[in-house]
């Protein structure tokens, strides 16, 4: 087994599989935690199934480089959806459910009634699972992604006391005097940045288990918002090696065997809670 | 000198009116104790006051110098953040954050944040998760993050809900000591007694409306009140 890993490691694209596993899942388990506690853990769901009408639009359109429209547009959503706030009308889950569910259906929708291309279920199947797979991902894409990795968690850092203050009770930091419009502004777009290119490399369906699962299971177990924090990222990192290592030796889809990996170790969590309240 | 004037204020929701007609002024150094039923309104008003609602119609004043970086909030205890993975500390030190110049707490703030905790007897809860605190502790936490805010002006929402007497009247202690140092105070209570012992003035919101000096108010409504 050792040989075979050994073996595996002298391909770049097993190289970059994990690095780009690595910083995703790091980027996503940061803003996981102030996500799932203000009540937006679809928003990965949702914003990208955002993008995936504005990729459904591109193709239509002809825009051959289509983050030009992906991009803007789920920033727009994640800017409106995550700014409305408490006192809008629609409550966030449910704002976040009728945008999923309507961007999927207008997206599907518009591919299958003016899509140039005949393989519309592929391109449908791409987008939830990973339309350019972990492991054909090139050079440039492996730069962007630790370019935009770097600057995302710099930005966590910088903000880490305003996004505390802002999760735990915006109404007292507006009150005081602090900007949380603003801060909620950067967040909402830092959180479309990295769903639309975790979608684009690992497909919407992991970067949901990679914002929901971390937090949940860091939660189960810390107390501190700190140590919640940092040990969520590490639960991330930890289990995205874990499942791109064993797709690779079992030939599983990279994907599906991050995920499970995040269930078997937020179950692990689950249970060391249960034991921890005990004694 | 007035911190805060309002003019023919009218409160309401989503253009809705709640209460209108409300003329009052704080001026610095006030106590004043909001009382009325509840569902009238009186949460509905801090919030217009702390800029968290926007008026229906009418005008908020604020001047001699007040700003929101000098102003201290204790919310209504809200279901929400009962189970957040927090520390104590770092929810008390969160009320400094209007108060920090940069990106990061400075060593005053960071012992600011404890000496507030030490204010309301929470010094060696520091390390405890808030969300394994009792009602009574939490809204003590939250009465130091508040005093953290505070510089010239703390606004409280039913500060006492959920304290046993004796915690309830350390509490008003505390509130009282930083009056006496000219801090003006907001306080929504339902307790005659302590508006009786601590307040100024008194505002109260129902059916009908009244705003003025306690004394007046006693007379005018008897020390029960229509609130209790
Ligand atoms: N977010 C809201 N949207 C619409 N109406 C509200 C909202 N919050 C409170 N209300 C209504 O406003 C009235 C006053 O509420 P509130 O100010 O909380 O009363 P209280 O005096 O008990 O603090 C109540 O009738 C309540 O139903
Ligand atoms: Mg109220």
């Amino acid at each position: 087994m050792i040989d075979k890993l050994v073996y595996y490691f002298q391909f770049p694209f097993v190289i970059y599989a994990i690095i780009v596993g690595v910083l995703i899942s790091l980027c996503s388990s940061l803003f996981g935690v102030t996500l799932v506690l203000r009540r937006f853990s679809f928003i990965g769901d949702g914003l990208s199934h955002v993008a995936f009408l504005g990729v459904a639009v591109a193709a239509v359109l002809n825009i051959t480089d289509n983050m030009l429209i992906v991009m803007p547009v789920t920033v727009v959503c994640a800017v409106l959806v995550l700014c409305a706030g408490q006192n809008s009308k629609i409550k966030g889950d449910a704002s976040m459910a009728v945008l999923s569910v309507g961007a999927l259906a207008i997206g599907y929708l518009i591919l299958n009634i003016f899509s140039p291309s005949a393989n519309v279920s592929g391109d449908v199947c791409g987008t939830l699972f990973g339309s350019v797979s972990i492991l054909t991902l090139k050079g440039y894409e492996v730069f962007l992604c630790v370019v935009v990795s770097a600057v995302v968690v710099l930005l966590f850092l910088m903000f880490y006391n305003r996004i505390f203050s802002v999760t735990f009770d915006e109404d007292f930091a507006r009150a005081t005097g602090v900007h949380a419009g603003v801060y909620n502004i950067v967040m909402a777009v830092v959180i479309a940045v990295i769903i639309v290119l975790g979608m684009k490399l690992v497909g919407s369906l992991l970067i949901s288990a990679l914002i929901i699962f971390p937090a949940l299971s860091a939660m189960r177990l810390f107390n501190s918002y700190r140590s919640v924090t940092m040990f969520s990222a590490a639960f991330s990192v930890v289990c995205s090696i874990t499942g791109i290592i064993a797709a690779l030796l079992t030939g599983a889809p990279v994907g599906s065997a991050v995920v499970a990996a995040d269930i078997v170790g937020f179950a692990v969590c689950a249970a060391g809670g249960a034991i921890a309240k005990r004694i | 000198m007035a911190q805060i004037i309002c003019e023919n204020l009218t409160l309401g929701y989503d253009g809705k009116t709640i209460l209108s007609g409300l003329n009052l002024s704080i001026e610095k150094g006030d106590y004043l104790c909001i009382v009325g039923d509840n569902g009238s309104g009186k949460t509905t008003f801090m919030k217009t006051l702390l800029g968290l609602l926007t008026p229906v119609s009418g005008k908020i004043i604020t001047c001699d110098g007040l700003e929101s970086v000098q102003i201290g909030y204790l919310p209504q205890q809200t279901q929400i953040q009962r189970d957040f993975p927090a520390s104590v500390y770092e929810i008390v030190l969160s009320g400094c954050l209007n108060k920090a110049r940069g990106l990061f707490y400075s060593k005053d703030l960071r012992q600011r944040a404890y000496d507030n905790m030490r204010k309301v007897a929470i010094g060696e809860l520091a390390k405890k998760s808030y969300r394994q605190l009792s009602g009574g502790q939490q809204q003590r936490v939250l009465l130091a993050r508040a005093l953290c805010a505070a510089d010239k002006m703390l606004l409280l929402d039913e500060p006492a809900s959920g304290l046993d007497p004796a915690a309830a009247q350390e509490m008003y202690s505390v509130i009282s000591s930083l009056n006496k140092d000219s801090m003006t105070i907001i306080m929504i209570t339902h307790d005659m007694a302590a508006v009786k012992k601590y307040a100024t003035h008194v505002l109260h919101i129902g059916s009908d409306v009244f705003f003025g000096e306690k004394a007046e108010y006693i007379s005018k409504y008897g020390i029960q009140g229509e609130g209790l």
